[in-house]
């Protein structure tokens, strides 16, 4: 019976083909522009599908999708996609070979992991596009693993349109919030999560990540949601860090009044924007170069944003419009957020408490097993092991070492500071008021100044030393860029690799070293152009403006390029331009 | 010879001009004006607070399915601007499920429902709706594309879809039946109107979920009707001429759960035997709907109505049972 019927159906088929042949004897008249439309879309499928990473975990714990977006294998994925698999995994592209591949940092709120596939330095990886032109109605095409189904290799193609731009879609709890992203009715799938959202020429618009399911079960319901790749643009270099990132919150909230407009609704004293002059009732009126008319607005800009950024604002205050730019501070605490996403690598482990009954105590289930430390590079597959360095805080160190270095040495083969021992002493104008003359030992810093004479005592507490007054602490902020011209990123003190931003005078992002010495913090910005130091800021404690330097005017003297203009801030305030005529250093006795 | 090209031009620029399907973005751009989002009753145990809709008149008229969103006296309407008013309902329509807003301002842009055009299976559409509330203030509407993939009546379907309305729908095979879709509006890939978004419709046998549109020709009497007056209850009008004898409830055999809210909704409590009423199969729990075409949102107005009705004409009732609606005629004496 079942022979009988195949047979039946064959023959019904070879029926239809032949009657169709007879019907499309004539070659059909395809207008031209159809058919180039259909060429192009091929030709981007296919150029879209060659960057297309399958993720599958080691051990089978899941996987999902990713993009790879650079010739030496970095990659794009989702926070919860590698966040089960963690560490190495495993991932294919439709060359047909399967790649070892290691986990670079996580982004918990974005849900954003960059891993690096290894083994090649010629990897096919997708264009960035500008997500800010897609627009609603615009094609559209995700590619990647939904259901896990590409274990030929082969990634899935679902087509579709943008059906919204700039969509606000809540986090779970403090974490995957999903701002100013991409909606499509591209169907998006379980597996899809970390894959790439193509425009139609094959250029990366986005990363899947989300969907609106509610009571219709975990598949597709024409509902899909896209990170957009300007805001993976913006954490780009801190994705590289290595590091675990935090996004960013302004201090305050903000409602909507009657009048639709967008009011501040509760500010921390501490934040930056109080000191900006930020007040609760001030109006929004633009944040991030956007205009903000909702409370979406808002968030969709500063969720695109990483801690620690600077970014533009404008509010009216008092009937007065106030235009100047606010420091980002965290989401979470760095030991929330490594509670959240690495709750049973606590070290030491929690002890026990006295009293179970205290409310303190988490709820059953949420109990973070004690473990002892775990030595995870010994789990590793071998391939991978020497891309992986474990230290607390960070998702793998060796890439944020990584990066210190390359900024680090980039920099000293420039100024050659290792020969720049022992005192030094600053001779130029500070701006048309007059002569300057500050000497650097290693015990004191004596600054002659037009308006008077400064000191600072270095074995003092260098925290509460901002002389000169109104510099928030030039003194002790030139004795730092000494002391890591001397010392090097090695000896200073605690020093790691930030990520990359732009200041409020460079809008290309520089690289950021972080470096702390004794109680001071200091960030150290260097061109990505010309290596150079572009900018640092001393922090004499956390919730105060720190003394920003701004260095420029490199010349070459002897050998060496050394900034000939030390421009001076510290709050809303410029303290001064320093023209440097000479700067003397000690050990050999020779000037420059 | 002259004349000749130019006639040849302009046919090749209309010929052009219907095989060139507009950009999505731009035809997207257009429609989004149109477009409001509306918030009223719900918000509890899996009843969405809210749907969609669109302007019909540049004053303020808005079509959208008939809910229990709109079950409330604070129904908000957001425009495309961000602009909120509140919506007063001028009439619904309960047997295709439709409803007309109204909200207090003029100069809109709204679709012309005389415009409203058909289309065939096969046919490229885009839907415009608030689907999940993604949306808010002056956040544009989610726009979905697809094809008409069957046109069928509904209740072809009967018995696995509970749905009052039983006339032809546009079934889709883009996922547009999402919470709060119902209201959106089905446009063709040029952005003319062709539908409404349909309510939620789950198959009761096998739990899927039907994306489907109601034609606007199915719509436009009704909504002519609604917009004329014409369902309204003649009740409200000062003038409306009484009969010296008029029908009751009493007279009828029917007797309605008490009168305690502003809006009771015109339940039957019971019947009493051997009344017109049981003879024509009225029974307790009935939904009274319309009387004489006129349309009854509580047991107030029903009493109201009837006492419009000489005893010694007929009266038609529109009945709402078990997702059914029935038609009863009650005899004059």
């Amino acid at each position: 019976m079942i022979a009988s019927s195949r047979t039946f159906r064959l023959v019904v088929t070879l029926a239809c083909c032949w009657i169709t042949t007879i019907a499309v004897a004539q070659p059909l008249d395809v207008p031209a522009d159809v058919l180039a439309s259909q060429a192009k879309r091929i030709a981007a499928i296919k150029k879209a599908s060659a960057s297309t990473v399958m993720v599958f975990a080691n051990e089978g714990k899941g996987g999902g999708s990713g993009v790879l977006i650079s010739p030496d294998g970095y990659a794009l994925s989702n926070y919860h996609v590698v966040q089960p698999a963690g560490t190495a995994m495993k991932c294919a592209i439709n060359d047909g070979k399967l790649y070892d591949a290691i986990l670079v940092s996580i982004d918990p709120v974005g849900d954003v992991a960059l891993i690096k596939l290894l083994g090649r330095n010629d990897f096919p990886y997708a264009k960035l596009e500008d997500s800010d032109l897609v627009r609603v109605g615009d094609w559209c095409f995700a590619v990647g693993n939904p259901f896990l189904l590409a274990t030929d290799f082969n990634p899935t193609v679902t087509y579709g349109i943008v059906s919204g731009v700039h969509r606000y879609q809540y986090p779970a709890g403090t974490l995957l919030e999903y701002a100013d992203c991409i909606q499509t009715d591209a169907s998006i799938n379980p597996g899809n999560s970390g894959g790439p959202l193509f425009n139609e020429n094959g250029d990366l618009i986005g990363i899947n990540g989300r969907g609106s399911f509610e009571k219709r079960g975990r598949v597709n319901v024409g509902v899909g949601y896209a990170i957009s790749i300007n805001q993976i643009k913006h954490f780009m270099g801190f994705l590289h860090s290595g590091r675990i990132l935090d996004h960013a919150t302004l201090g305050a909230t903000v409602s909507t009044d009657e009048n639709g407009n967008v009011i501040i609704s509760n500010i921390s004293e501490s934040s930056d924007a109080y000191r900006r002059g930020l007040r609760y009732g001030d109006q929004l009126l633009a944040f991030g170069g956007r205009n903000i008319t909702t409370v979406n607005g808002f968030k969709n800009v500063l969720g695109i944003y990483p801690r620690g950024w600077r970014v533009p604002l404008s509010f009216l205050h008092e009937g007065e419009r106030i235009d100047t730019f606010v420091r980002l501070t965290g989401v979470h605490s760095p030991e929330e957020l490594l509670a959240r996403v690495q709750p049973n690598r606590q070290q030491p482990p929690a002890p026990m408490p006295e009293n179970p009954d205290q409310p303190d105590t988490p709820p059953p289930g949420e109990k973070p097993t004690p473990k002892p430390p775990q030595k995870e590079e010994a789990k590793l597959p071998a391939a991978v092991q020497p891309f992986f360095t474990a230290r607390r805080g960070y998702a793998n160190f060796h890439f944020n070492k990584l990066n210190q270095n390359r900024v680090w040495n980039t920099y000293v083969q420039q100024t050659k500071p290792e020969e720049m021992k022992g005192d030094w002493i600053l001779r130029g104008k500070l701006g048309n008021l007059g002569d300057a003359t500050i000497t650097l030992t290693e015990t004191r810093v004596d600054a002659d100044l037009p308006q008077g004479k400064a000191f600072a005592v270095l074995d003092n507490d260098l925290g509460q030393q901002e002389a000169p007054r109104g510099s928030g602490g030039l003194l002790v902020a030139l004795h730092m860029w000494k002391l890591i011209q001397q010392t090097g990123i090695t000896q200073f003190g605690d020093v790691y690799y930030l990520g990359s931003m732009p200041t409020p005078k460079h809008e290309q992002k520089q690289d950021v070293l972080v470096a702390t010495h004794s109680v001071i913090e200091c960030r150290f910005y260097f061109s990505p152009d010309t290596g150079l130091l572009t900018s640092m800021e001393m922090y004499p404690d956390l919730g105060v403006d720190p003394c920003e330097i701004y260095f420029s005017e490199y010349e070459s003297v002897n050998g060496r390029m050394l900034p000939r203009q030390l421009e001076v801030i510290h709050g809303d305030t410029i303290y001064g331009e320093l023209l440097l005529e000479d700067l003397e250093f000690n050990t050999n006795g020779g000037a420059e | 010879m002259r004349h000749w090209f130019l006639t040849g031009l302009a046919l090749l620029a209309l010929a052009m001009a219907q095989t060139q399907a507009a950009d999505f973005s731009v035809v997207s751009a257009g429609i989004q004006p149109k477009m409001v989002k509306i918030y009223g009753a719900g918000g509890i145990r899996g009843l969405e607070g809210y749907q969609s809709g669109f302007l019909i008149s540049g004053e303020g008229h808005i079509l959208t399915v008939w809910s229990y969103v709109l079950d409330t006296d604070y129904i908000t309407v957001t425009l495309d601007d961000g602009r909120k008013y509140q919506g007063e309902i001028v009439g619904a329509d309960p047997r295709l499920e439709i409803a007309i807003l109204k909200i207090e301002t003029d100069g809109l842009e709204s679709f012309k429902l005389s415009e409203a055009v058909s289309i065939s299976p096969g046919a490229r559409i885009l839907t415009f709706s608030n689907l999940f509330k993604i949306a808010t203030g002056d956040e544009p509407n989610s726009v979905l594309h697809g094809i008409v993939a069957a046109t069928t009546p509904l209740n072809a379907r009967r018995g696995a879809f509970k749905t009052t309305y039983k006339g032809p729908v546009y079934v889709l095979d883009a996922i547009t039946n999402n919470p709060g879709a119902a209201g959106g509006a089905l446009t063709t890939r040029n952005g003319e109107l062709a539908g409404l978004l349909g309510k939620e419709l789950r198959n009761s046998q096998n739990g899927t979920w039907l994306n489907y549109a109601v034609p606007i020709h199915e719509l436009t009497d009704a909504v002519e009707d609604i917009l004329a007056g014409r369902t309204r209850p003649r009740s409200l009008d000062e003038d409306a001429i009484r009969p010296d004898v008029p029908h009751t409830l009493k007279s009828l055999g029917i007797r309605m759960v008490p009168d305690v809210l502003a809006k009771t909704p015109p339940f039957v409590d019971s019947v009493s035997a051997g009344s017109e009423a049981e003879k024509k199969g009225i029974r307790p729990d009935d939904l009274i709907l319309y009387v004489n075409d006129r349309r009854i949102d509580s047991c107030a107005t029903l009493n109201n109505e009837l006492e419009l009705v000489d005893q010694i004409d007929d009266v038609t009732l529109v009945i709402h049972r078990d997702d059914e609606l029935i038609e009863v005629v009650l005899q004059g004496q």
